[in-house]
């Protein structure tokens, strides 16, 4: 069917991304009885997935009896300030246990109960402790038992293979894709009959960030150029908790388990300052007092909860003020103390990893000292506008899950529902792509003029003899974003982001690199760059439209919440499918939620 | 802060040499850091893999001065003064300057036997938190792959890949066999294909293990007296056939397909 003159392989199922929704889509296909391929730019076990410390979040009423899907579901509704796709949220907050005891049989050790079930922590947003865990390093284990799972089904796995650019067939449908190998620098295509992004988020385009080089939205990118919409991109989650010293550690993550566990949050003049940042939608399920809130550690009936534990854009954003009114650190953070409220070998056994983070890093002891901490570039609930049953985009052959995808988090993630979405959501991309393929609606051939564009772009830096060095573009653009498209937005400051943006469209196209296309970082970069600019482009346009402050978008010249705007998304669409092309948005109207699902969220008002 | 030299290997398969790289410290930097200012100034194109650069990938291993480390997490200022010498992992081909061909360790995962769990009741499995203790320790493993660079069963003897596992999948064999659920046998396999005879427990996995799993004590030495009871032990014999659950023969164990 197709005659590509580069290395060419043939899948029923393609997936992009090794991560846990990319290996949770691809057991599920597998098990469908088709053939699947996964291409991901590092080595398997590596993706961002692993960084994830807390825990995954299931109503299985492990510690909490009166815990079930219910309350899952509007917490994660509120949370997200409403600007869920309510379906989406409705079946992860269904979903979500079997997809964790689901891990167990394919060899997860969760951390255990007294009676022998899986062990559940509280953490931000959840009204009950939910969050299933090993210690704090449940990505870690997340991506190594779907690993194990994927290789021992025999898929095949395309390592340090980056993908350029979607294909689609002559009837438009998505047909495959083409890639280089790092390694080699040689161009490899992929035909497909569906296509499933699991690429992950776009946090690399922000100066401070936890995210790994990786997280230059590829996906995202790509699926618009395909032809797909993007909604909520201006809702970037920035983690409440990252380091911020030594500056070469600045925005390292710092698990939220830390105040699930009893950690909290101090200024310079050690006052627990979340008391002062309740806002009136969380005051009635809010400690008043600090003996309030810590009689809720020991006994959840005894108190409510610490405003420590309010949703990460509540925390992210006082942080953020007490460091402005000059109450921070000296590094330009604020405390987060757990050494004088918990017991040294309770942090050790608790929080291994944090411990180890800083003694290593900082040669901070957390059992002695306080961590000093600051908001840091995380997560992104926007993604590919997806159904929430299908996770099909709105290009035919086209599926969309995990961080890639927008929708189930609306405005903000709560803490541990990130590695419960790439389960449910990859299985039912999975099953979404499986039925696709087994319908016979498949793509029937392969845009070889598509290949050929993209080749010739990712190879035009060779030809330059003189241009710009990517990683100088790179560093510009994350100073750029993090001083006008950060925590806190304001128009003009918007309006100045995107003039800039297109300053550096201009200047990507004039990239050159050094060396030759085998495991060069800096032709890589430039291959990444034109990822960046798109989803930059498209989080600066949508955070100008949206004039109202909602979860991970806050801004100073709208700084409240306008019901207005609770009752769409912005979908952004490329006009023309090329990197380069300009990015429209229109207004996508909320999914009108069934009656008994809005009597879930009335009852909790 | 003064300068600092980064003696770092560079070529591909066909060869290469040390190129130096003198440039100033910053406060708090790790090894990593200093390979990156590196790349975004003056060698663009200086191959290293790296991913999370916070010890919980293992993407960035390399040898520094000579010890296999994670670059994330080797603070300057804990190295001795003068030149830093950077070289890639010895045990693996070269692909290119710091990045090197870990194939062999996939492959050896490929041949792990999955976990044989029973049928799962209603509510899911009960398992207590002593029993998965010890697997969960070996499910610290990052990857990293420094156990294998530095077990010489395999640094000093290229052949031994042909049937040798390595530290990392004693580890991995060491988990299933005491995991609460697993209904497999693969002691046979780990004596007769994986090589667990040829350790001779020198310990140097265990030092280099970035996340401190006693990969010898806790993994091999257990494995090794599993294997050994389960070939010469007439009681171990006798216990395995009265067993209340039986596990699967090792030939069985090879070819279980995953539940």
């Amino acid at each position: 069917m197709t005659t590509s003159p580069y290395e060419h392989h043939d899948y029923d199922v393609l997936i992009i991304g090794a991560g846990g929704a990319g290996l949770r889509a691809a057991i599920e296909a597998k098990q469908r009885g088709l053939t699947v391929g996964i291409v991901t730019k590092s080595l398997l076990g590596k993706a961002h997935t692993v960084m994830a410390e807390g825990g995954m979040a299931a109503a299985m009423g492990n510690v909490s009896e009166e815990d079930n899907w219910m309350v899952h579901f509007r917490d994660t509704m509120r949370g997200g300030k409403f600007l869920n796709n309510y379906r989406m949220a409705e079946l992860h907050a269904k979903e979500s246990p079997e997809r964790v005891w689901e891990l167990e049989q394919w060899g997860a050790l969760f951390d255990r109960t007294k009676d022998g079930k899986i062990l559940q922590r509280d953490f931000g947003g959840h009204r009950y402790a939910r969050l299933a865990h090993v210690g704090d390093r449940t990505g870690l284990e997340l991506i190594r038992t779907l690993q194990q799972k994927v290789v021992s089904m025999g898929t095949d796995v395309f390592m340090e293979c980056k993908v350029l650019k979607l294909v689609h067939d002559s009837d438009g449908r998505v047909a495959g894709c083409v890639a280089y190998w790092r390694p080699t620098g040689e161009i490899v295509t992929f035909s497909a009959k569906a296509v499933i992004i699991a690429t992950g988020g776009v946090g690399k385009s922000w100066k401070f960030t936890s995210n790994s080089w990786e997280g230059t939205g590829d996906g995202h990118a790509m699926a618009l150029w395909a032809g797909a919409k993007l909604i909520d991109m201006e809702c970037i989650q920035f983690h409440p908790t990252g380091m911020v010293w030594p500056l070469s550690v600045r925005g390292l993550l710092v698990t939220e388990g830390v105040r699930g566990d009893g950690g909290v949050l101090r200024n310079s003049e050690g006052q627990r300052f979340m008391f002062n940042y309740v806002a009136d939608m969380f005051r009635a399920e809010t400690a008043e007092s600090e003996e309030e809130g810590d009689r809720w550690y020991d006994d959840h009936a005894a108190g409510r909860r610490p405003p420590e534990l309010l949703p990460r854009d509540e925390v992210a954003r006082a942080i953020n003020t007490e460091v402005k009114a000059g109450r921070g650190t000296p590094h330009g953070g604020v405390y987060l103390d757990i050494a004088t409220r918990r017991s040294a070998e309770f942090i050790r056994r608790r929080l291994p990893s944090m411990y180890h983070q800083f003694m290593e890093l900082a040669g901070v002891d957390i059992t002695r000292e306080s961590m000093e901490i600051g908001p840091t570039c995380h997560y992104i609930m926007g993604g590919v506008q997806v159904d929430a049953d299908s996770a099909a985009t709105s290009v035919p052959g086209l599926f969309a899950a995990g961080e890639a995808a927008g929708g189930l988090h609306g405005a903000n993630r709560l803490g541990g529902n990130s590695l419960s979405d790439l389960v449910v959501f990859g299985r039912r991309a999975g099953m979404g792509a499986a039925d696709y393929v087994e319908s016979g609606q498949g793509a029937r051939s392969f845009e070889m003029g598509e290949v050929e564009g993209a080749v010739r772009e990712a190879l035009a830096p060779f030809e330059r003899t003189s241009g710009e060095n990517p990683y100088d573009i790179q560093r510009d653009l994350q100073e750029m974003m993090q001083a006008n498209v950060g925590i806190i937005r304001t128009g003009s400051e918007l309006e100045e982001a995107k003039v800039k943006l297109e300053e550096f469209v201009e200047r990507v196209k004039n990239i050159a690199v050094k060396g030759g296309r085998a495991y060069n970082p800096g032709w890589n970069l430039a291959t990444d760059l034109p990822s960046m600019l798109t989803v930059s482009r498209c989080t600066a346009l949508a955070a100008s439209l949206r004039k109202e402050s909602r979860g991970g978008h806050t801004r100073e010249d709208f700084p409240k919440a306008d019901p207005e705007f609770a009752k769409f998304n912005f979908a952004l669409s490329s006009d023309g499918g090329n990197w380069d092309s300009p990015v429209s948005a229109a207004q996508s109207a909320l999914l009108a939620m069934p009656d008994d699902l809005k009597a879930l969220l009335e009852e909790a008002k | 802060m003064a300068d600092v030299t980064m003696r770092i290997w560079r070529g591909d398969s066909s060869g290469g040499d040390f190129e130096n790289y003198t440039l100033a410290q910053n406060e708090g930097e790790v090894v990593l850091d200093v390979i990156h200012r590196i790349q975004a100034t003056e060698a663009p194109d200086l191959a290293c893999r790296w991913n999370c650069k916070a010890g919980k990938c293992g993407s960035c291993a390399a040898e520094v001065n000579g010890k296999p480390r994670l670059m994330c997490m080797t603070r300057m200022e804990d190295l001795p003064e003068g030149p830093v010498t950077v070289t890639p992992m010895k045990t693996f081909p070269i692909i290119r300057d710091l990045v090197t061909d870990v194939s062999f360790n996939y492959a050896m995962a490929e041949k792990v036997p999955a976990l044989l769990p029973p049928p799962m009741p209603e509510g899911g499995y009960r398992m207590f938190q002593e029993d998965v203790e010890r697997g969960q320790e070996f499910r610290k493993c990052i990857e990293c792959f420094m156990c294998q660079d530095v077990c010489h069963v395999i640094r000093d003897h290229e052949d031994n890949k042909q049937h040798y596992a390595g530290p990392r999948f004693f580890i991995r064999y060491a988990e299933l066999e005491m995991h609460p659920l697993d209904q497999n046998d693969r002691r046979e396999l780990v004596r007769e294909e994986m090589g667990l005879g040829y350790c001779n427990i020198t310990k140097c996995c265990t030092e280099v293990c970035p996340e401190h799993i006693h990969i010898t004590d806790n993994a091999i030495i257990p494995l090794k007296e599993r294997v050994v009871d389960a070939n010469y032990d007439p009681v171990a014999w006798l216990g395995r056939k009265i067993r209340r659950r039986t596990k699967r023969t090792p030939a069985e164990a090879a070819v279980q397909p995953a539940p």
